[in-house]
């Protein structure tokens, strides 16, 4: 991580309402807090609905906020300018482009916009479509259509980039490659914003990351600090009598002692099981879908 | 601007060059949409045949069903059907590649997200609206001049032959072209979403291309419909193309009873003021679901 201290975004009190007095209203982000510094990836987590893409949506100066601050590079995102816009890349969710361009013009007329752009084939080769690069936008697959979001994000040579689930379609090998790319990004300095359903791509990639549930920051940390030193305590598993016992433990071979010398004659103990819970376990319990209950907590 | 090799093969972000350089101009911008909007229209040749083949057929069509045994005669002078509906095939030429094209294509730019991409680049709207007008400029060009030859070579048409006439031409052709890109522009915002622009964007220019003595004789329209369709531009335009196209003994066949040359400005000019002012405060980037 090379982080040089300055925020590269800064958000206090971010509140946004949709509705009208006739629905209802809903508080779609309910005064939330999120820093980013320059040179960081974070990545913000959260199930569909938690105020992700509206969140993100303010930052890049795309939506009116009905209270708090944001900064962003130094601006308020709400009146910020083109100069401003030339210093942020956006790669957006949906991407319906029908277009009859070719990769190569589409990417060179972005480029065209800002006043120190890459090099069009450089950035077409970095997200790997030089062999597309003269063919239509149109009739590119799903994914490709996603690399050529990610070149047309970053060829104005961005500091800040955001990247709003980005690597929705891919295949495997694909996601791969985008992680690459990103993390190549980060090396060059650019500063990333990066909103994702997938947890193994936030642990991939991010720095931090940061857990958003019903429009307010519920944990954030590294990936491996994740809500806290007691959310990695191992877990112990086991059937007794057809009954699923399950303990929370530090000392795991310990519990695994006891449980053999309580064994029957074959010291065999059914359905045992030691784990580690991984960033989605601990992802799923901070918005309250724990395959870790209470129940089973209470059991430890 | 350092070159340090990279893992992405990309080179090094360098902010002092980046805050050093300025942003590209304004006008340089809306040429290279200019030529992104015409690389566009080309290459979509169905679209681009049909638009320019559709007044060219109308006119064909009026010409033979008609034919000559049913010339229109004024003061005494007579012209050919063809030579009495080309300033209506010319007007409404304009009003297509100008008015429709532009409130179509913005309107499913901006469903399909491509105007919300572009509102994240430093892009200025004025440039995306110069280089949609530019290609409304260039295909109405193209679209009158292949309109004329057809009526000149093929129906017989006489053209004007004097400066007079064609500077007449000149100027309702620019301020039509004008008025009916901004007005496109402006239009734009009506449509809910990108199907429905279709309808919504050409219902009423095919009803006032009915009501405006573009397919009729402007006498054979009721007075009440003419009045209506006077408070819209199609009308003032096809009027202004028929004083540069007919016989000046012509203007007595006018409901007026004249070519009416101040209120065509007067009405045109109203239009793009109007349509600019509202276009400009009305236009959204982003779809009406999306937030």
């Amino acid at each position: 991580m090379q982080t040089s201290g300055s925020p590269a975004v800064q958000v206090r009190g971010l509140r946004k309402r949709y509705g009208n007095a006739r629905t209802g209203f809903k508080d779609a982000v309910a005064g939330l807090d999120l820093d980013v510094s320059t040179g960081e990836i974070v990545a913000v987590l959260g199930p569909n609905g938690a105020g992700k893409t509206t969140t993100v949506e303010i930052l890049e100066g795309f939506r009116d906020r009905d209270d708090g601050d944001v900064v962003v590079l130094g601006e308020d995102p709400r009146d910020a300018g083109r100069a401003w816009r030339a210093r942020i890349g956006v790669v957006m969710q949906d991407s319906r482009d029908l277009s009859e361009l070719t990769v190569a013009e589409k990417v060179r007329a972005a480029a065209a916009s800002y006043p120190d752009p890459r090099d069009p084939a450089e950035v077409i080769a970095a997200v790997g479509l030089t062999e597309k690069a003269r063919a239509r936008t149109r009739g590119l697959s799903g994914g490709q259509r996603r690399r050529l979001d990610v070149a047309l994000g970053i060829v104005g040579r961005p500091e800040l980039l955001f990247l709003d689930e980005p690597t929705t379609g891919f295949d495997p090998q694909a996601r791969r490659s985008f992680w690459d790319l990103v993390t190549g990004l980060r090396d060059d300095g650019t500063t990333i914003l990066l909103t994702t359903h997938y947890l193994d791509e936030a642990a991939q990639l991010a720095d931090r990351v940061v857990v958003v549930r019903d429009g307010v920051v519920v944990a954030e940390g590294t990936p491996d600090a994740l809500g806290g030193p007691g959310a990695r305590t191992p877990v112990v598993a086991w059937d007794d009598d057809g009954v699923r016992r399950v303990e929370r433990t530090d000392r795991p071979t310990a519990v695994v002692a006891r449980l053999i010398a309580a064994a029957g004659p074959d010291g065999e103990v059914p359905g045992l099981s030691v784990s580690r819970p991984t960033l989605e376990d601990v992802y799923l319990s901070l918005i309250g879908e724990a395959p870790i209950n209470d129940e089973e907590r209470g059991a430890a | 601007m350092s070159t340090t090799a990279s893992t992405t093969g990309l080179n090094r972000l360098d902010q002092t060059g980046a805050t050093a350089r300025r942003l590209p101009g304004t006008l340089r911008l809306g040429l290279v949409r200019g030529g992104v909007e015409l690389l566009q229209f080309v290459r979509e040749r169905d679209s681009m045949i049909f638009g320019f083949a559709y007044p060219i057929v109308m006119l064909a069509i009026f010409a033979t069903v008609f034919g000559d045994d049913d010339p229109i005669v004024a003061n005494g002078v007579t012209v050919s059907f063809a030579q009495y509906f080309l300033p209506g095939m010319v007007a409404t030429g304009i009003m297509l590649s100008t008015y429709q094209t532009l409130a179509m294509s913005i309107a499913v730019e901006r469903d399909d997200g491509t105007l919300k991409r572009l509102r994240a680049t430093p892009l200025p709207a004025t440039s995306y609206f110069l280089g949609k007008v530019f290609l409304s400029l260039v295909t109405v060009l193209v679209q009158t001049a292949l309109l004329l030859a057809v009526a000149a070579l093929l129906f017989d048409v006489p053209l004007p032959d004097d400066a007079g006439h064609w500077a007449t031409f000149a100027w309702v052709f620019v301020l039509g072209t004008a008025t009916g890109a901004v007005c496109g522009v402006a239009y734009s915002s009506v449509p809910r979403s990108g199907r429905s622009a279709s309808a919504v964007v050409v219902t009423p220019i095919l009803v006032l291309q009915f009501t405006s003595g573009v397919f009729f004789p402007v006498g054979q329209l009721p007075g009440w419909m003419l009045d209506l369709s006077s408070l819209f531009p199609l009308k003032w335009i096809a009027q202004g193309m028929r004083s540069v196209f007919l016989p000046d003994s012509f203007a007595a066949a006018e409901p007026s009873g004249a070519w009416q040359h101040g209120a065509t400005a007067a009405v045109l000019a109203t239009w793009l003021l109007v349509a600019l002012v509202v276009g400009t405060r009305t236009f959204r980037w982003r779809r009406h679901d999306d937030g």
